[in-house]
């Protein structure tokens, strides 16, 4: 079952990422950071159409990507439940981020050898975005984190508060519960570079998001990001 | 404009490259979308009468692939080529190792730092396009478009962009 929504999953957790991440544009704490997630979030946006092409080709309801992106509801919607948590401070965003990275390019690496040579070609380009992706958010996450008395009481407030969502993360299938280990020591090495504590690898973990149980702020996300297609169904500009 | 006549001849598809080459990058119009390695492959298709041109993105989300395919047909039918059909591959995924030393080097004169190749990357020197000096640092991960990093010269203290290694 998780493997025939894979491209789904995929697909709409870097369309609600890149949503997410789109909200920061003209906002950034600085022009740099500004482009640079936005720009993350254009990398995040290209790789959710090409997935959810993938899913509405498989599918075979004869739906585009359009359909799947636009006219869904949240109950509908299988991406992971951190990606849709709030931008909060961009302390929070960078931490999300980051958690998200680390898994990213593991997973995509791993896929990127799937026999099903349609995923395995996607996966093969998106992992070389997402390694850029990582190397600046790892960047960020230490350089906040080890950074003034403040900005490290908010990446760890950060880090505390969404670590419960990183448990979905490995929830797919036997091979991505393989990859929880080598994630946990590399998010382990950066945390002690960031000098943040690393909540324990067995705590409480929260799930829900792939099959479609959300929290109450995809609604807010989708209402937003569905509100002209579906007020005028098959506009074009 | 001359027209292309008698496209089931052997000699059709060069000039189909030809006019290729001339279509700029519409990020950097400098390079063609040729010289960006954008453009995997040329052909005709006798049976469907049209010539098939099969491209790659550089980044996923590139929101140019759709004025790149726009672009293509234009130019093909100035010179009479109607029929066809742009296909898009993402296998193998686009590198800037695609990209020859003349790219590079107009990339350099206009200003942008050209990639170093995938196998030196990590030990690559970032030179400033403006001055030569290998004294650089980066500023920003990210720059103009999700393919230039910002540098900044420490000689003669201009930032610059400098197309990522990718």
């Amino acid at each position: 079952m998780t493997d025939r929504n894979l491209p789904l999953i995929l697909g709409d957790t870097t369309l609600i990422l890149a949503q997410r991440l789109a909200a920061w544009c003209g906002k950034g704490p600085t022009l740099e950071e500004d482009m640079a997630t936005t720009n993350t979030a254009l990398d995040l946006l290209g790789q959710a159409r090409l997935w959810l092409s993938l899913a509405a080709e498989r599918a075979g309801k004869g739906q585009s990507e359009d359909d799947l992106a636009f006219h869904r509801d949240a109950d509908e919607f299988r991406n992971f439940l951190l990606v849709e948590q709030p931008n909060g401070t961009y302390a929070d965003t960078i931490t999300r981020q980051y958690l998200f990275d680390a898994w990213h390019v593991l997973y995509l690496d791993m896929i990127s050898k799937h026999e099903d040579a349609a995923r395995a070609e996607i996966a093969a380009k998106a992992v070389k975005e997402v390694r850029y992706h990582r190397r600046r958010s790892r960047d960020l996450f230490v350089r906040l984190g080890d950074g003034t008395p403040y900005s490290h009481q908010l990446m760890q407030a950060a880090l505390d508060n969404l670590w419960p969502f990183s448990g979905e993360l490995f929830s797919l299938d036997a091979a991505s519960k393989a990859l929880h280990p080598l994630w946990l020591d590399n998010v382990a090495a950066d945390c002690r570079d960031a000098s943040l504590a690393m909540p324990p690898a067995q705590a409480w973990m929260q799930s829900g998001g792939i099959t479609g149980r959300h929290s109450e702020h995809l609604g807010y996300i989708l209402a937003e990001m569905q509100v002209l297609p579906r007020n005028f169904v098959g506009a074009k500009w | 404009m001359s027209s292309i006549e008698n496209p089931a001849a052997s000699q059709y598809l060069k000039p189909i490259w030809d006019i290729l080459k001339t279509i700029p990058d519409p990020e950097i119009p400098v390079v063609s979308v040729v010289e960006m390695g954008m453009v995997r492959g040329v052909g005709y298709n006798a049976a469907s009468d049209e010539t098939e041109i099969t491209i790659t993105p550089t980044y996923s989300g590139c929101p140019a692939m759709a004025v790149i395919k726009e672009n293509i047909r234009t130019a093909l039918a100035g010179h009479g080529v109607h029929q066809i059909k742009i296909t898009t591959k993402l296998a193998p995924a686009w590198t800037t190792d695609w990209l020859s030393t003349d790219t590079k080097q107009k990339l350099r004169d206009y200003g942008i730092s050209p990639p170093p190749n995938s196998d030196s990357a990590a030990h690559a020197a970032i030179a400033c396009p403006q001055c030569g000096s290998e004294a650089t640092e980066m500023i920003s991960r990210v720059a103009a478009s999700p393919c230039q990093a910002l540098y900044r010269c420490r000689a003669c203290l201009e930032p610059f962009p400098h197309f990522k290694c990718h």
